[in-house]
């Protein structure tokens, strides 16, 4: 009766769904909701209050912007600055701000807003990692709304990399470490602490629209639980992988895309360069031969990451392969030993953080290093021990540690930094750099700088980490190399 | 009664207090500098120093000691060191996952462990209440993370039936998804908190039936059954019920690891958290909330039992 034209309605109707649903399958769906899996929760919402690497990887770019960007392949280009010019001495900086750009609360852009930015850095009482590298600034000021001068005590050719750090946070927004106001493409939509945090596309934007209408970054403390949660499709992508041995889970290329990119971690055996032997060079490059970090790599990542020469990675405009400088060669090592009058070895307390990799990297390098008598103790720590005892009171023969940073071959230019690595031309070469007038000049002096740290062997620099990103096969657009953990949401897609 | 719930509680403050004194003394022994932590590498002196004064950690302890203890009087448990947010809304908020959480489990394996327990009991000669003795063994014997993450490779990742982690972001605003995100853990828990109930349930039982009132019971003309369920089940009542207690306050307690096998953000989690960071704060709000929650229970399960057993009312009955 009733039933012949519900059936046909029916199948009427799916067919027109399956109709629509056909273009769909090729096509990208600007309004889909990125759901993206980290481990790294930021603590609270502002970067200069100690939030750890999780804020970048949520906000930078992403809800705040800054007058530069670090792009994902280590270039910087302007946002916020629609023009730079600099004075002939180099010490006065001149930005003219980009027109029509509002806060997501509406307040438009003003030069008051960035000078009050900068200064939120520099501030006496700040927190902010970045602030070293602001300290030359000696004065901001807003001459007229679109215009922000920077005065600086010397040359600073990185000046607009650094202020790629320096979110513009609207003058008028009050405690933002638990809101925000940006101007960036997204704004914030829900905090759950210890959970979420989900960002919606913000309508207003100045620049292109976001080709997704809005990302959640879930938090997860354990790895096998963020990878569950990649398997039974609750999130589209996941940023970074520590553990190689999930891998596997993913190799169905139909589902996933594993991508490897290079990343800035860099695991290092630190010595303490005061204390004998250490203090002694030949014992140092001895003890860089003898480290088969090819197969040390292989032991932990696999095929992936890469060895490293030096503590520069590939995507620092001064990076050079300085492999060969002390390839692997337990003979000369021996002998490199007996010339530094260690020719019955030596013994060694080498602290080691008690995560991963580093337990198991002190043990291979124990054994690496038995081999040309040189005795080594595990001495396993806390994060918290390494700070205290290690990076503050330098209470320590050598040490295991992943450095994280981009750009940061500016430690070894200060001798009062954790290792007392102290070569007066290396500090020269770095302070020259970043007072050169072109990026050529600096590039040319930190390459020197390299080569001689290299040469001194003044850490042994094991490996850089890989960064492996896995998303489901029906995303792209993501970050590959995800450079100080930051992670571009704007240009991510998702098909169905 | 009145007499004796006021004396309790006056006890229960003071327990809380004394709870309170030693956490905050304990947490400034350990080793290691909150502000370092909070700053990580790069941080110079006058940064670490700047933290110190924002977080109040350059005090001296008794000054700190004496704040402490006038924000608790007026139930503030203090701002987080790192999130520098009011420590007491977000243990609510995550109350919400963690309260739900272990009052299922429980509820769960009560529902298992009374029959079961009583089964094996009775029919302790059959085979079947040979194989459920047997089975809460084994189930004493499994981790509990282990079995979570059998139920997540099972359930979860090979089935698909439910998610292997997380909770919802929008909370109980969407009740069906954070019921979902709860099963496996709840039912996870309740497997091992099952089995070790079972065991009493079932020892128990076993009192009560070589107890002589049964035996009077059954001579008067009752059924074993009948004897089991107006005699036996009350009197078996007392003993189970301060080990429901202990099993309930300990599950509240041990819900860290399955919160983290789980990505659950409740508040084992933060406690996990807040050690790491070297967060005093976040830690001791915590503890102080879960000791408070432990002393509510054990007060609850004393009242539970004066009510079953008058004998215990009684002044001059066998307790006072």
């Amino acid at each position: 009766m009733h039933i012949l034209p519900k059936l046909a309605l029916a199948v009427g109707a799916s067919l027109m769904s399956l109709a629509a649903a056909v273009p769909a399958l090729a096509q990208a769906d600007p309004s889909a909701i990125i759901r993206i899996g980290s481990l790294y929760e930021p603590q609270n919402l502002d970067n200069t209050a100690g939030a750890g690497q999780g804020i970048n990887e949520a906000f930078n770019d992403n809800v705040y912007e800054a007058l530069f960007r670090l792009n994902d392949d280590g270039s910087v280009e302007p946002v916020l600055a629609a023009d730079h010019t600099v004075s002939e001495d180099g010490l006065t900086h001149t930005f003219t701000l980009r027109e029509g750009v509002t806060f997501h609360s509406g307040d438009p852009l003003t030069a008051a807003d960035v000078k009050h930015s900068i200064e939120r850095v520099t501030a006496e009482d700040s927190k902010s990692s970045r602030k070293h590298s602001l300290a030359t600034i000696t004065g901001v000021e807003a001459p007229d709304d679109r215009t922000v001068v920077v005065t600086l005590s010397s040359r600073s050719i990185s000046l607009p990399y650094n202020l790629s750090y320096v979110w513009i946070v609207n003058d008028a927004a009050q405690d933002i470490s638990a809101s925000e106001d940006g101007t960036g493409p997204y704004v914030l939509d829900n905090w759950k602490r210890g959970s979420a945090i989900s960002l919606k596309a913000f309508d207003d934007y100045w620049g292109e629209a976001p080709k997704n209408g809005g990302a959640v970054f879930t938090y997860f403390t354990e790895a096998a639980a963020l990878d569950n949660a990649l398997l039974t499709d609750a999130l589209d992508i996941v940023t970074s992988i520590q553990s190689p041995d999930a891998l596997a889970q993913f190799e169905d290329t139909d589902r996933y895309t594993i991508s490897e990119g290079k990343s800035t971690v860099k695991e290092i055996m630190a010595y303490n360069d005061r204390v004998a032997p250490f203090d002694n060079v030949k014992v140092r490059k001895a003890l860089a031969r003898a480290i088969d970090k090819q197969k040390l790599l292989q032991a932990i990542w696999g095929d992936r990451g890469m060895v490293l020469g030096s503590f520069v990675p590939p995507t620092d405009p001064w990076y050079e392969d300085l492999t060969g400088v002390d390839p692997y060669d337990p003979e000369s090592a021996k002998a490199l030993l007996a010339e530094a009058g260690l020719g019955d070895g030596f013994t060694f307390t080498l602290d080691t953080p008690n995560y991963d990799p580093h337990p198991i990297t002190a043990e291979f390098i124990k054994a690496e290093l038995a081999r040309i008598g040189v005795t080594v103790n595990i001495n396993i720590i806390t994060s918290n021990e390494w700070y205290t005892k290690i990076y503050q009171a330098h209470d320590f023969q050598a040490t295991l540690q992943e450095h994280v940073n981009h750009r940061d071959i500016v430690f070894y230019g200060n001798p009062d930094f954790y290792w007392g690595y102290d070569n007066p031309e290396v500090t020269r070469l770095i302070e020259e750099a970043e007072q050169a007038e072109t990026e050529a000049a600096q590039t040319e002096k930190l390459r020197e700088a390299n080569r001689i740290i290299a040469e001194d062997a003044a850490s042994n620099w094991l490996f850089l980490f890989p960064q492996i990103v896995i998303a489901d096969a029906d995303v792209t657009g993501y970050p590959v190399n995800g450079l100080n953990s930051q992670f571009f949401l704007r240009d991510i897609q998702k098909t169905n | 009664m009145t007499r004796y719930l006021l004396r309790r509680t006056l006890v229960l403050a003071l327990s809380l207090i004394a709870a309170g004194l030693v956490l905050f003394v304990l947490l400034r022994l350990l080793p290691g500098d909150p502000a370092a932590a909070l700053l990580g590498v790069g941080a110079d002196e006058a940064q670490i120093a700047a933290a110190r004064k924002q977080v109040g950690s350059d005090q001296p302890v008794p000054v700190q000691l004496l704040h402490f203890l006038s924000d608790l009087a007026r139930f503030d448990l203090g701002r987080s060191f790192v999130s520098n947010q009011s420590v007491l809304p977000e243990i609510l908020t995550r109350l919400t996952i963690t309260l739900p959480l272990t009052l299922l489990s429980f509820l769960l394996a009560l529902a298992l462990a009374l029959p079961l327990g009583i089964i094996a009991a009775v029919r302790a000669d059959r085979w079947y209440g040979a194989a459920i003795s047997g089975l809460s063994q084994l189930g004493l014997a499994v981790p509990v993370f282990w079995v979570g993450i059998l139920l997540v490779w099972l359930v979860a990742v090979e089935w698909r039936l439910l998610p292997a982690s997380g909770f919802p972001i929008s909370g109980w605003a969407d009740p069906v998804a954070a019921i979902r995100a709860l099963v496996l853990p709840v039912v996870t828990i309740a497997i091992v908190m099952g089995a070790s109930l079972m065991r009493y349930v079932r020892s128990a039982t076993l009192d009560v039936l070589g107890a002589d009132y049964l035996r009077n019971a059954r001579a008067l003309g009752e059924t074993r059954a009948g004897a089991l369920i107006r005699h036996g089940i009350r009197n078996g009542a007392v003993p189970v019920i301060s080990v429901l207690g202990i099993e309930l306050a300990s599950t509240l307690l041990g819900a860290v690891v399955v919160e983290r096998v789980f990505a659950l953000p409740g508040l084992g989690s933060m406690l996990l958290l807040g050690i790491q960071q070297r967060d005093y704060p976040s830690v001791q709000g915590v503890l102080l909330v879960s000791t408070l929650l432990v002393l509510l229970i054990g007060f609850a399960a004393d009242i539970a039992q004066r009510l079953i057993d008058p004998r215990l009312r009684d002044p001059a009955g066998r307790a006072r």
